[in-house]
């Protein structure tokens, strides 16, 4: 269970996320939705700490990984991290081979045994359904790669470290309907084992895959429960206008 | 109204059309101009030293043989130069291997470990260094180095060492500015991707910064090797100028640059020994040659790459 509790970040003068409360329970799917720029990326790189290595950074609050404080001094944020995968906004892969991109976390984790590395690099392909497109090219470089297929291969990557946490910023949104389906799908199935945060700002897509929705407005949580109620019957006027396409 | 609206319109966008075309063939004939300058200036430099280098060979006064032979005793004309080519390689190499490792080390500090304090103390002082003239470099040598050596292994203290000790730190501030720019170069994006994989800060530096850097890493030494071989006066000040096997670190040796600078004065134009200056001059041209080639061969790997 990951517990957010008054948690606020500020980037230098800039207040990014306003006493933020909120649970992400073991085994669902959260979506965050909201305008561009109400800090949802802000909070998911706050969940695994990426936001310490912006000098303007502050944050103060609580973030909670079962018993494990994530902003206290002695927390170990190497193994924190690899608990939290996470999909940058951007995918950006390495400059290496695909084998290499996904075979990096692996290693750095103590997996040396070729036939392991292979296994997992293909299985993971498999998940992130981008396996028949380059399994005779794995060891061409990643950056000659389309935008989806570095994004597919940014996921594969994350779960070749099998985190516990899923970080998603976004992973859909340079993918056609097929592999947006496909990424959905992964989602779902991953559910059963992992704790999954997914940023959108596809509504039909939170509607399809997450169990809880929160909606984001200039760094607050307007609101956030079930998918269901959130987008059947909001209790904010604020929710109800953004996903009628109101404003925003 | 409305006509005269649209003469304007279309003057409007005449007249800049009209001033782009002039600027465009007025700056395009300054840059073709000066492009053949250059080339002119490079061509009748390369054919010059070429004629000049070979012409003790084609007049049939030394043989490549006897050149690239270690018999070196002008009064006899014997002019063996083995030993002075292997002097510059002796330097160059010892130079390169103490200053890169250091050099490449020190830019992983600059930029990774203290970058703060790297940007505004460490950079601007290398930038200086990299500025100061050679032949200070070669004085301090001499006032502080030589004496030293020598009092520390009895003997005068000129010799292959010193060359090499001179040359590394000259060629130092040269790997480590290159090395930071290279490793500057290296995108954000690229550490936070392995950061957020759990990787260490030492594991992103071994496995993405450096991997990434490395085409710039190893033009970084390349130049410093380039420096080191062609550098003449510094040199010249701490070896002892003799032309002994450049096998030992703390005898007198020459070095093809050494060698040059100290005769060309000393040598009749037309003569021999003047002559095969000029050969020596070819061969480091050549050097040069080699050091750019390998420069561009690096760096194009890493376009395909
Ligand atoms: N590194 C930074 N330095 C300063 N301000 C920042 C930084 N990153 C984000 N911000 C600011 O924090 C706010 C929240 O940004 P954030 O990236 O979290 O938005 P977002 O909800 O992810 O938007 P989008 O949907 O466009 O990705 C914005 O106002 C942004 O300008
Ligand atoms: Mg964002």
């Amino acid at each position: 269970m990951l517990v957010v509790d008054q948690f606020n970040v500020y980037y230098g003068e800039k207040h990014a996320l306003n006493n933020i409360s909120i649970t992400f329970s073991s085994k669902t799917v959260t979506a965050l939705i909201g305008p561009s720029g109400c800090g949802k990326s802000t909070l998911l790189r706050s969940l695994n700490r990426m936001n310490d290595y912006i000098p303007m950074f502050r944050a103060d609050g609580s973030i909670r990984l079962g018993k494990t404080e994530i902003y206290d001094s002695k927390t170990d944020v190497v193994s924190l991290r690899k608990r939290m995968g996470m999909v940058f906004q951007q995918p950006i892969p390495f400059p290496l081979s695909i084998y290499d991109n996904i075979a990096y976390g692996p290693r750095i984790h103590g997996i040396k045994q070729k036939k392991q590395l292979d296994a997992i690099v293909e299985k993971t392909l498999h998940q992130a359904h981008l396996w028949d497109e380059v399994k005779d090219r794995l060891h061409a470089s990643a950056l000659g790669l389309s935008g989806g297929q570095q994004q597919r291969l940014v996921i594969a990557r994350v779960l070749a470290v099998e985190p516990e946490i899923l970080l998603l910023d976004e992973p859909a949104s340079a993918l056609d309907p097929i592999s947006t389906e496909h990424i959905e799908q992964l989602i779902l199935s991953l559910k059963e084992n992992y704790t999954i945060i997914v940023v959108t700002h596809n509504m039909q897509q939170a509607k399809r895959i997450s169990d809880q929705t929160a909606f984001f407005l200039h760094g607050e949580i307007v609101e956030a429960k079930e998918t269901d109620i959130l987008f059947q019957s909001p209790n904010d006027q604020r929710t109800e206008r953004y996903l009628s396409g109101q404003f925003g | 109204m409305k006509e005269r609206g649209n003469t304007s319109l279309a003057e409007k966008l005449q007249t800049p059309a009209r001033r782009i075309f002039w600027t465009e063939w007025r700056g395009r004939s300054i840059t073709y101009v000066s492009v053949w300058i250059v080339i002119l200036i490079l061509l009748s430099l390369l054919w010059f030293i070429t004629s000049k280098g070979l012409q003790p060979f084609l007049n049939g006064e030394i043989t490549l043989s006897q050149f690239f032979s270690t018999n070196w005793s002008p009064q006899d004309n014997k002019f063996g130069s083995l030993y002075i080519m292997l002097g510059s390689f002796m330097v160059t190499i010892g130079a390169t291997l103490i200053s890169a490792p250091l050099g490449i080390s020190a830019a992983i500090f600059m930029t990774e470990i203290a970058p703060k304090w790297g940007k505004k103390v460490l950079q601007p002082a290398t930038e200086i260094l990299v500025g100061i003239p050679s032949v200070v470099y070669g004085f301090i040598g001499l006032t502080l180095l030589v004496p030293f050596i020598g009092k520390l292994i009895g003997g005068i203290g000129f010799g292959l060492l010193s060359g090499i000790l001179v040359l590394s730190i000259m060629i130092l501030p040269t790997i480590i500015s290159i090395s930071v720019d290279a490793i500057e170069a290296v995108p954000q994006k690229y550490r936070e991707g392995s950061y957020a994989l759990g990787a260490t800060r030492w594991q992103t530096i071994w496995k993405i910064v450096l991997k990434t850097a490395l085409p710039g890493l190893m033009t970084a030494v390349v130049l410093g090797m380039a420096r080191a071989f062609g550098e003449a006066l510094a040199v010249q000040m701490v070896i002892g100028n003799v032309p002994n096997a450049p096998f030992h670190f703390f005898i007198s040796i020459h070095t093809l640059t050494s060698m040059i600078t100290q005769n060309m004065g000393n040598t009749v134009p037309g003569e021999t020994f003047n002559q095969i200056l000029w050969s020596m001059a070819l061969v480091l041209l050549l050097m040069t040659l080699v050091f750019i080639l390998v420069i561009r061969l690096i760096t194009r790997r890493r376009d395909v790459s």
